[in-house]
């Protein structure tokens, strides 16, 4: 069983200064899961993403990330993970596909492999019109699909979505979460945050953070039940 | 490798679609160049002085007369009495006012040397230094011709005030023209700059828009990065430099004596080196507005202390020290050896060694300062 846990977290603490951002926070997270993150602005869910994907250093205790240590090997886990965070994070001035040849080439994909994987994003997002059109020039909801797509580029194991939902309306969002469960089907892990409730059932199991701690971890239907 | 391809291209890809940039890069350089290299002149032109003449003969007139046939002095008033000169010289009206004394005339012929007084307003030490220095001129070749066209009055005297005589030719810059003298450091310090500053703000601007950490996320090398927006600015650079270096060519018609391609060489080697200043500055910066004044200070120190403005050879020891670590200083001096003194590689050897130095120190700490993870 134990090998399937794609993500194991023991005593995870981050501090800056005397402020504890993130305090001892144990969980795992099985292969192939969607794996929630709820919490009010401020809760800590944006550092225990940072310091799962390597950006930033844990203060204290340890987790393993694809098999990698976080803290020691943090650079090994970024070939394996997609991450997609808050601020929107491709160049607004490249157009759709020099974004997905840029990232593609980061991540060292082939020619062919960026070829077909430029053909695919743009397919599947019905994008193929715009794809010479430079970034800034998509509606926000598009933006962020295919930013999520672009995270997946390199088709990695899991991908951490940094309140991806956050701004745009509710029918992009009903779409967003059509393509996390259609990354979920490949067998991709999918770590989510969100300060939304209702985004938080469609997620196999949530843990819910408060002021840095994780004070309920189970799946929506267990957690309606208890309280 | 193949990452740093793809970094490359992006970065060139949103260079030329920068509607500001390149206009920025070319256009205002030569604007400056022009400005500068006219405008900031350390010769003087235009020496305003007052005479004040108590002896009222006819050599103490053919004085006044050959300083006002000099093109660089202005006779701006003969008062008569030395507090209307030094009112004048209050009211910042005149530069110089020339006392001669009464009885000049007779005494000079007498022989007892008779004493002119100059009072230089040394407000503006340049003007002051130059202007008496001219004025001082001025007075011995008049001196001479009295000499010369009076023989008999003189011939009793004794030979031995007979001054040495130096006469001094202007090498590399024989007509003095000061454009020539400041458009290849003015060139030199443009393309420091604009790089400096510009690849400070690219990279800083990243990480206000967020992209920096979604390249920070991926296993990209530190260095990879680093090169990465170093070579695409490098041929800016590069390209500043050339237009530069046509436009002071045909405007200014600025002599180039030594190779070409050495300066080329060189502009390589300083802008490596001052790109990975401008890397330095971006990683500790947050905003783009901490960048430009982190940047500005050091640019600021860089520029004023290049030699552009004010010879190195004349400040303190401790001050010609410090121009050693200023990649602008080295820029300067090799692109006028080579260009006005036509010097070789080995000439410019010294600079050459310490701007590698620099590269390489500044370029480590901007990779080593350089954080994916915080």
């Amino acid at each position: 069983m134990r090998n399937t846990q794609v993500i194991q977290v023991e005593g995870l603490t981050k501090k800056f200064g005397d402020f504890v951002a993130v305090d001892h926070i144990s969980f795992e997270v099985e292969k192939g899961e969607i794996f929630g993150f709820l919490g009010a602005n401020g809760a800590g869910k944006t550092t225990a993403m940072r310091m799962l994907t390597g950006l930033s250093k844990p203060s204290s205790g340890k987790g393993k990330v694809a098999g990698f240590d976080v803290l020691k090997e943090s650079e090994r886990i970024k070939e394996r993970i997609g991450y997609m965070s808050q601020k929107f994070s491709l160049y607004e001035d490249l157009t759709v596909k020099e974004n997905i040849r840029f990232y593609g080439g980061i991540y060292g994909l082939s020619k062919n492999q960026i070829r077909t994987k430029t053909s695919q994003i743009l397919e599947e997002l019905q994008l193929s019109e715009v794809g010479a059109k430079p970034v800034r020039s998509l509606p926000l909801g598009w933006k962020q699909r295919l930013a999520f797509a672009v995270s997946m580029v390199h088709e990695p194991e899991i991908v951490f979505l940094d309140e991806p939902t956050g701004g745009v309306d509710p029918n992009v969002r009903r779409q967003f979460w059509e393509a996390i469960y259609q990354a979920s089907e490949l067998g991709r892990t999918i770590f989510v945050t969100t300060h939304y409730m209702d985004e938080a059932e469609y997620c196999d199991r949530i843990s819910i953070m408060v002021s840095g701690m994780i004070k309920a971890l189970d799946s929506p239907d267990n957690l309606k039940k208890q309280f | 490798m193949r990452r740093l391809r793809f970094l490359i291209q992006k970065e060139f890809i949103q260079i030329f679609r920068n509607k500001a940039l390149l206009p920025m890069m070319t256009l205002l350089p030569i604007i400056q160049l022009i400005i500068l290299s006219n405008a900031a002149s350390n010769e003087v032109k235009d020496v305003r002085i007052a005479v004040v003449d108590h002896d009222q003969s006819e050599i103490s007139r053919a004085l006044s007369n050959k300083i006002m046939a000099n093109d660089r002095f202005s006779l701006l008033a003969a008062p008569f009495n030395k507090k209307e000169a030094l009112d004048l010289m209050q009211l910042d009206e005149v530069d110089i006012v020339l006392e001669v004394p009464p009885d000049f005339e007779k005494q000079l012929y007498r022989g007892e040397a008779p004493q002119l007084q100059t009072l230089v307003n040394a407000i503006n030490g340049q003007q002051a230094t130059v202007g008496s220095g001219y004025l001082n001129g001025i007075i011995a070749t008049l001196n001479k011709e009295i000499r010369r066209n009076e023989p008999l009055f003189f011939s009793g005297l004794p030979k031995h005030n007979e001054p040495v005589v130096v006469t001094s030719n202007n090498w590399y810059n024989p007509e003095l023209d000061y454009p020539h003298f400041m458009a290849p450091g003015i060139l030199a310090e443009l393309t420091a700059l604009l790089t400096i500053v510009l690849t400070a703000m690219n990279t800083v601007r990243e990480r206000e828009i967020g992209t920096i950490e979604q390249i920070n996320v991926t296993p990209i090398k530190k260095w990879e990065f680093i090169l990465g927006k170093l070579v695409p600015f490098l041929c800016l650079g590069l390209v500043l430099l050339t237009v530069g270096l046509i436009a002071s060519k045909l405007i200014f018609d600025i002599p180039i004596r030594g190779n070409i391609g050495l300066i080329f060489a060189y502009a390589v080697v300083n802008l490596i080196c001052v790109l990975g200043f401008g890397l330095l500055i971006s990683n500790f910066a947050e905003t783009q507005q901490q960048a430009i004044f982190v940047a500005f200070f050091f640019v600021l120190i860089f520029v004023l202390m290049c030699g552009l403005f004010t010879p190195i050879d004349s400040m303190p020891k401790w001050a010609q020290y410090a121009t050693i670590p200023n990649p602008l200083a080295h820029f300067i001096s090799v692109s006028r050896k080579v260009l006005l003194k036509g010097s070789g590689l080995a000439d410019i050897k010294m600079e050459f060694v310490y701007t590698f130095i620099l590269a390489l120190l500044f370029n480590a700490a901007a990779v080593w300062s350089y954080k994916k993870q915080e």
